[in-house]
């Protein structure tokens, strides 16, 4: 299957990754390439199969309701590029 | 005295002990042939030399005090995609270039405790997607057996530290292969355990499901050592799995008289390289020497399917985990951009290297509207299935041994332009991932000079036997005692 360049800037934009012209180009190819090998996987009956996420024998893993002691706020605000009292900053999201 | 730099962690633990050495000395050690032999191999991101001494000095009052521990004093290297408070952890990646953490992952705080000393943190394919370490955004790492060839990937630098003598263990991370495929490669022990052994705390976040940590030693008793330290569960890892830790060392020396080890078909398929083929061929003959009843006719059907499931569930996990870099919280930031939405994709376009952008753009296109059914969840209807042929497998063998890749060491840049190729070198590897089995890979001998692995690979939970196994193995040949020209 191959994935045109609407489909690669598609795939993009959920993904929210700018890509170059070339990389449009070289991704097309590539991801086409990839994707065709997974048609192998309709070659393994999976009839009544369950789907596995992980493969430990966990359902829910509950924590005890007690409060600790978390991370600083300015250790962590620190890290980031733009802050304004103890908040995140960003653009508008809206303009 | 032999060469500091090349002591096994219970060596050094000996020499310790009996205070003919110094952690000092041992770090010190380690750090001058890190000064010597680094230029050539660059295994390491960051060296923490004065940390390190600092904590040589540490450990040295506590041996002092009468204390002894099995990695008291030992200096180790740590992946960098493991958090490490106060150390840049830039997991390979120019995203996370100035990322300095605020905590530390639980294995390194384990390790910490246990009187370990970091010397430094090791070269990665950026985020652990690779089997080269050529996809690391700052150098490639160098095999020390040919610096002309790759280490092995993701976990390249952590293989190459402990091979050229920078670090006498170091901890990779394993998603489809990255500890045990450069363990090969370069010539050590490296080991993933069962999925749920090693918290995840700490460990940046590639495929939740497939990640887990593990060592890089010279031999199989220091690789029970090592996981002795770092393995138990974790309230701070919900996956973490809360059951109870052996001590890893005490079936080591068993042997494997009538154990019963298979051999699966799709692991030695024609296109194997022959030299590989000989060494495992080798190897298997050396086990049954030792009295293991060695059946070479099992078959897991569904092994050719095996690189598909991996491919869509590891990309499909990774999309989710790595939208977190969105240049608001930590990491990389372009601000420069029209607005929100230019800044943030202008962040992920510029922040993340080649491979990373293609594994998220499988990732998502896998779970998006439409592909879902087809891919990402076919695909884990598969991992049912394979997990059940190993478990089928595991009801009439104690172990199932394999090559670990199907080539040795391949020339630096050889495969990087074509990813599907890469992807092949872990075939062998990634289906222990997706069944969360443990796995090992133990030097078993070279073919024109370059090392080749032996995997050995076990039940759920059952590490003692697979290094039990590893371990007779090891005893029939010396060649993690093999040292590269460097």
């Amino acid at each position: 299957m191959k994935l045109e360049r609407d489909a690669v800037l598609h795939i993009a934009k959920l993904a929210r990754i700018g890509l170059s012209e070339e990389e449009i180009e070289t991704f097309s190819e590539q991801l086409s390439e990839i994707i065709t090998h997974f048609d192998v996987l309709s070659t393994v009956d999976t009839e009544g199969v369950e789907p596995t996420a992980h493969t430990l024998p966990l359902r829910n893993v509950f924590a005890d309701d007690v409060s600790r002691p978390s991370m600083p706020q300015d250790a962590v605000l620190a890290l980031a590029p733009n802050t304004e009292d103890g908040y995140l900053r960003v653009r508008a999201v809206l303009e | 005295m032999p060469d500091l730099h090349y002591l096994t962690i219970h060596e050094a633990a000996e020499l310790l002990a009996r205070r003919e050495v110094t952690s000092r000395a041992l770090t010190q050690a380690a750090l001058d042939r890190i000064a010597a032999v680094d230029p050539k191999v660059r295994a390491f991101l960051t060296v923490t030399a004065e940390r390190a001494l600092a904590q040589a000095d540490a450990a040295d009052a506590r041996l002092a005090a009468g204390e002894r521990g099995a990695l008291l004093g030992v200096p180790a290297a740590i992946k960098d995609v493991m958090s490490t408070e106060g150390v840049p952890t830039t997991c390979g990646s120019k995203m996370l270039e100035h990322f300095v953490p605020p905590y530390d992952a639980t294995v390194v705080r384990r390790l910490f405790d246990a009187g370990a000393v970091m010397v430094g943190k090791t070269n990665m394919d950026e985020f652990a997607m690779g089997s080269s370490t050529e996809n690391s955004a700052y150098r490639p790492t160098r095999n020390p057996w040919d610096l002309n060839r790759v280490p092995g990937g993701s976990s390249g630098g952590s293989a190459a530290a402990v091979a050229a003598g920078e670090a006498i263990y170091s901890l990779g991370s394993d998603t489809g292969g990255s500890i045990r495929q450069p363990a090969a490669l370069c010539g050590v022990v490296g080991m993933k355990p069962t999925y749920g052994r090693v918290s995840r705390y700490g460990l940046v976040a590639f495929a939740s499901s497939l990640d887990q940590i593990g060592p890089f030693t010279r031999d199989v008793r220091d690789m029970a050592t090592v996981l002795n330290a770092i393995c138990g569960h974790d309230a701070a890892d919900s996956t973490s799995a809360d059951i109870e830790t052996p001590d890893f060392g005490a079936d080591l020396e068993r042997g494997v008289q009538g154990m019963r080890i298979g051999v699966p078909k799709e692991y030695m398929p024609p296109t194997l390289d022959a030299g590989v083929r000989g060494r495992i061929e080798a190897a298997l003959a050396a086990l049954q020497a030792q009295g293991a009843i060695i059946d070479t006719d099992v078959t897991l059907p569904s092994t050719e399917a095996a690189l598909a499931v991996y491919y869509v569930i590891a990309p499909s996990e990774a999309s989710a985990n790595l939208a977190r870099y969105d240049g608001v919280k930590y990491g990389y930031s372009y601000q420069q951009g029209a607005g929100m939405w230019d800044n943030m994709e202008q962040t992920r376009g510029r922040g993340f290297g080649a491979e990373v952008k293609r594994r998220i753009m499988i990732g998502t296109y896998a779970l998006s509207s439409g592909y879902y059914d087809a891919y990402y969840l076919k695909a884990q209807k598969v991992r049912t299935v394979i997990r059940r042929e190993f478990d089928a497998a595991f009801a009439k063998y104690d172990a199932l041994v394999a090559p670990v890749t199907p080539t040795t060491a391949f020339r630096i840049g050889e495969k990087s332009g074509d990813p599907f190729e890469m992807y092949l070198n872990d075939v062998f590897t990634l289906p222990v991932n997706i069944a969360g089995l443990p796995g090992i890979s133990v030097p078993a001998g070279f073919v024109e000079g370059l090392p080749v692995g032996l995997q050995v690979i076990g039940k759920p939970f059952d590490e003692a036997t697979v290094l039990r196994v590893a371990r007779a193995y090891e005893q029939t040949a010396d060649w993690g005692a093999q040292r590269p020209a460097l």
